[in-house]
């Protein structure tokens, strides 16, 4: 029995009193294995203690949730007896100390989470954020996009799922914790969906995958701290992907779970194969047995301590029927995977854990999941929010406006991101229909005449000026996205990003984000179904921007009806849906043409989203519209920029109101906008079913030509060649990185 | 007319070449696993793309020991159509069954965009219906594919006219800047000296169906259809 002292359970990451907890769910000192135990299930990562509290106000439910979180992934139906298994999840902390592997396991992570749930992984997106990539950590954050870039290349490229789409934010508070969110769906028959369920004593337990090694050890209670220069020697903290295990693992499980011998799966991700055990058995109010003697190693040596508490990558844990062990076991073969069985089963509700027959750990599953602390942490408004908030724009020196749009355009967060997805390939399994960086990333549904929209956002520069409001902003423009895509979006999944929920500040900003997205969810009827929190994103106690990224699938019934963001031809009218306020606050505008990070975010009026986008699907699904894209970073004017790429150079003739002077008509971000193309027999129609739903929509021009032209009120603003500013955009991101290969 | 398309490990576009096969061109398909010893009287056979066996040690390098591959050369020495597509040509390359190798990508990174090939040749099973100098709009998704040969196989290439794609720009071009990755000659696809087996990196099963961007890639589908109904009329 080891001592347990201040400076062991420091090492642990427990509190004083979470140890008395433990003594007490116990009634006796744990042994060393069980310290360890207790201190991965109940980290942060696993037990959600800061957030859970919070998580519970948000909806879950809805007609067609199948399933909602507490499982591996959450589920919708999306018709024709068929499933999206979705989720996001976040893998900041291992991407910032080795960004190839840590993002790569992150994305081989929430593609376990998918086939775990018996589907079939088909779409990847992901939501970047890194540190300017000039400056004085110019170089460094440059090494790890590429890194981070080629990790999520490396391993969905290899593993044969497609990476559709995604969004990339280059901004200062990332510099030293920069954010790698992945999100991964799949499909499946709606009545096959597979639980993480230990059920029926005596059955055996199997492990089947990658050896357990020693790496990732205290990997989840690494992702619940702060960083410090220190951090790089946390690198054995991270663990080493391998694709083609993952590939194997993947089709071997699909192929057993088609059979009825399967009676749960979990991957061993964050705290391995501690949390397989404990979460399957206390789902199902049983326990699981496991001798570590028969678990596949890696290493000599390793202790019962090391094998629990691994966090070796490509592994999961099975029940299955008990009698049926060697058609379970051949599947395996033919893929030329070891299934070992591990353990059974039992009624005691205990993870008791055996090394060669003697027992080294025995706890009660619900001590480790439903008894973990959960703290109402206090909170309060962070000063800086008055100070911030302030903000008078005539103060601003002007700019012409032609100047800023080709800044804004040739800036990383605005420019072409096809530098990085060309590296990633976003066709495999011959389902994509529109093309990543052509708007939200639309797959077809083969087996139906459907296909699914997805779309991830965020925007942490909101958040930060006004976190309910920027979350609920970012639940809009990822719902109003879809609805460009022409679908009905349906459900949602949530990574939260924010810094260390022990400052009073920190969990203020991260309870006001969820309020407002749960608002947000509520009004526009897309249920949560599941989702991750990341805390502790700070380095040497700078925390980043509060971000929350929301993302957000859709249905369209259609197939042939997705929509892109670019035109479609000449002369079609050119449509604003929506009003343009005086909203500059936080705007990108102000960022890249002032340096200015201060304000108000826009407004957002729920119903008037919600009938918007009403309205897209509607439009989109009567073959009314030829392309729609979202107003948001950089105003109207990025948004007709972007409708002219990709096109060919079909420019276009706009004149905008001038309500309030140039610069809001162009930059300002107003929420619930969208610029639409109608050809024009179709106008009349269009207007009409705007009209209908209260939605303003005004002409603003044509498209046509070879120039991007904009007036306010008739006076000249932009006039630029189509090709020149999208030569701009394309080498806003690709040119950081041949500058640095000359 | 039945399609095999070969399974390895690894094999991550064995469902899109059934795809095109089975649904898009209405044939018969059947996949077959790499522990198989037959080919199981296919008629036509695909060494599909992706990473079999993860492309560890060297891309397509450990495939060519796998049971099937005994199968697939008798099938090929028999005269059979076998086309290899991104993997499944480097697979063919590391067995023997075209000349030359492919290279990570001069830029060292992974490409995946729609390029232009122009179709050099017409008289191999798979390009018999497009004509000479046809531009065709196909995918690439690789990170080496950029074929190498020495200097003498590469003329031996050109003077047997066993070059069967480069990659061109919109009008037909061959250039440089045309080329994603380097490739000698701007070498999209080759064939053997029997012309029955050929090898492409881009992907023509990505590009059967309009909803995908582009239906080019269909030609090599029709032509070996077509070329195995002329083969069973002057059998019959």
């Amino acid at each position: 029995m080891s001592t347990v002292d201040a400076a062991l359970l420091d090492r642990h990451a427990l509190k004083p009193d979470e140890y008395e907890r433990i003594v007490a769910a116990l009634g006796r000192e744990p042994s060393f294995t069980e310290l360890g135990i207790f201190s991965v299930m109940w980290s942060e990562h696993c037990s959600y203690k800061s957030s859970r509290v919070h998580l519970r106000t948000l909806p879950t439910k809805g007609s067609r949730v199948l399933q909602g979180p507490g499982e591996n992934a959450g589920a919708v139906d999306i018709g024709d007896g068929m499933a999206a298994v979705f989720k996001i999840e976040s893998h900041n902390h291992p991407s910032f100390i080795e960004p190839y592997q840590g993002a790569a396991t992150g994305v081989g992570g929430i593609i376990r989470d998918i086939f775990t749930m018996g589907a079939r992984p088909v779409a990847l997106l992901n939501s970047l954020r890194f540190g300017p990539m000039d400056g004085a950590h110019g170089a460094r954050t440059r090494r790890i996009v590429e890194g981070v870039v080629a990790g999520i290349a490396g391993y969905g490229n290899s593993i044969g799922i497609p990476t559709v789409g995604g969004e990339i934010v280059f901004e200062e508070p990332y510099t030293g914790n920069p954010l790698v969110n992945v999100f991964c769906l799949g499909l499946s028959r709606a009545d096959a969906l597979v639980k993480g369920r230990a059920d029926g004593v005596g059955n055996p337990v199997y492990y089947v995958g990658a050896k357990t090694g020693r790496d990732g050890i205290h990997g989840a209670t690494m992702a619940s701290a702060e960083f410090d220069e220190k951090s790089a020697e946390k690198r054995p903290a991270v663990q080493v992907g391998d694709p083609f295990m993952e590939k194997l693992l993947l089709e071997a499980c699909l192929e057993l779970m088609k059979s009825d011998a399967l009676i749960g799966v979990q991957d061993m991700g964050a705290a391995g194969l501690t949390c397989a055990t404990s979460e399957m058995g206390a789902r199902s109010g049983s326990g699981i047995e496991i001798d570590v003697m028969h678990v596949p190693q890696r290493e000599s040596g390793m202790t019962p301590y090391e094998i629990m508490l691994s966090e070796s990558q490509e592994r999961m844990l099975l029940v299955v029927k008990k009698g049926r062990e060697r058609e379970v076991e051949e599947i395996f073969d033919k893929w030329d995977l070891h299934a070992a069985h591990v353990g059974v089963v039992t009624g005691d509700g205990l993870l008791r854990v055996k090394d060669h027959g003697s027992v080294v750990a025995e706890i009660p599953n619900t001590a480790l999941v439903d008894d973990a602390p959960v703290y109402n942490r206090p909170m309060s408004r962070p000063a800086y929010l008055d100070e911030v908030q302030q903000f008078d724009p005539s103060t601003l020196p002007r700019v012409h406006p032609q100047d800023a749009l080709l800044r804004l355009l040739s800036s990383p967060t605005i420019g072409s991101k096809r530098w990085v997805y060309r590296q990633y390939d976003h066709m495999v399994r011959t389902n994509t229909v529109v093309l990543a960086g052509m708007g939200a990333a639309v797959i077809r549904v083969k087996e139906t005449s459907r296909a699914l929209a997805m779309s991830v956002d965020g925007n942490g520069r909101y958040c930060y000026l006004d976190p309910r409001r920027g979350a609920m902003l970012a639940v809009a423009e990822a719902a109003r996205n879809v609805a460009c895509a022409g679908a009905q979006p349906i459900g949602a999944t949530n990574c939260l990003n924010f810094g260390n929920p022990e400052r009073p500040e920190i969990m203020w900003q991260f309870a006001e984000a969820v309020q407002g997205i749960g608002e947000a969810c509520r009004a526009l009827d897309v249920p949560i179904t599941g989702g991750n929190v990341s805390l502790y994103n700070e380095t040497d106690g700078k925390a980043i921007y509060p971000t929350p990224v929301l993302g957000v699938v859709g249905v369209i019934e259609d197939a042939s009806r997705a929509l892109t963001r670019a035109f479609h031809g000449s002369d079609d009218d050119i449509v604003l849906l929506g009003e343009t306020h005086e909203e500059l606050g936080g705007s990108e505008f102000l960022r890249t043409l002032h340096g200015v990070v201060r304000g108000q975010p826009p407004r957002l009026d729920l119903r008037q989203e919600r009938a918007l986008i009403d309205l897209l699907v509607g439009a989109a699904s009567a073959g009314v519209l030829q392309s729609a894209h979202d107003c948001s970073d950089g105003g109207i004017a990025v948004t007709l920029a972007e409708c002219t790429f990709d096109t060919g150079g079909i420019g276009c003739e706009v004149d905008l109101p001038p309500d309030h002077g140039v610069e809001t008509a162009l930059f300002s971000e107003s929420a619930s906008r969208v610029v639409v193309t109608a050809a024009h027999q179709d106008l009349d129609r269009l207007l009409k079913m705007a009209a209908e739903r209260g939605i303003p929509a005004r002409v603003i021009g044509r498209t046509g030509g070879t120039r991007l032209r904009i007036t306010v009120g008739g006076q000249h603003a932009i006039d630029c060649d189509v090709r020149e500013a999208e030569q701009r955009w394309s080498g806003a991101l690709a040119g950081h990185f041949q500058r640095q290969a000359s | 007319m039945k399609f095999a398309v070969i399974v390895f490990p690894g094999s991550n576009c064995d469902h899109d070449a059934y795809h095109a096969a089975k649904h898009v061109l209405g044939q018969d398909a059947e996949f077959i696993w790499h522990k198989e010893t037959s080919v199981k009287g296919a008629d036509v056979v695909i060494l599909p793309g992706g990473f079999s066996y993860g492309d560890y040690l060297r891309t397509g390098a450990i495939a060519q020991f796998s049971p099937v591959m005994t199968a697939v050369k008798a099938f090929a020495a028999g005269g059979g159509p076998l086309l290899g597509i991104c993997n499944g040509f480097q697979v063919l390359c590391e067995s023997r069954l075209l000349p030359g190798a492919l290279l990570r990508n001069r830029d060292l990174k992974f490409h995946c965009a729609h390029v232009h090939l122009r179709v050099e040749q017409t008289d191999t099973p798979f390009t018999m219906r497009a004509f000479r100098g046809q531009v065709l709009s196909v995918p690439i998704a690789h990170g080496e594919g950029n074929y190498f040969a020495d200097a003498q196989t590469l003329a031996e290439l050109e003077a047997s006219r066993r070059i069967v794609f480069r990659y061109c720009d919109e009008s037909g071009q061959v250039t440089d800047a045309a080329n994603p990755n380097g490739s000698l000659s701007n070498i999209a696809g080759i064939c053997n000296d029997t012309r029955n087996v050929v090898g492409l990196m881009p992907h023509p099963e990505r590009a059967c169906e309009s909803s995908l961007g582009s239906t080019d890639g269909l030609v090599l589908f029709d032509s070996v259809v077509a070329s195995l109904a002329a083969d069973g009329a002057l059998t019959a």
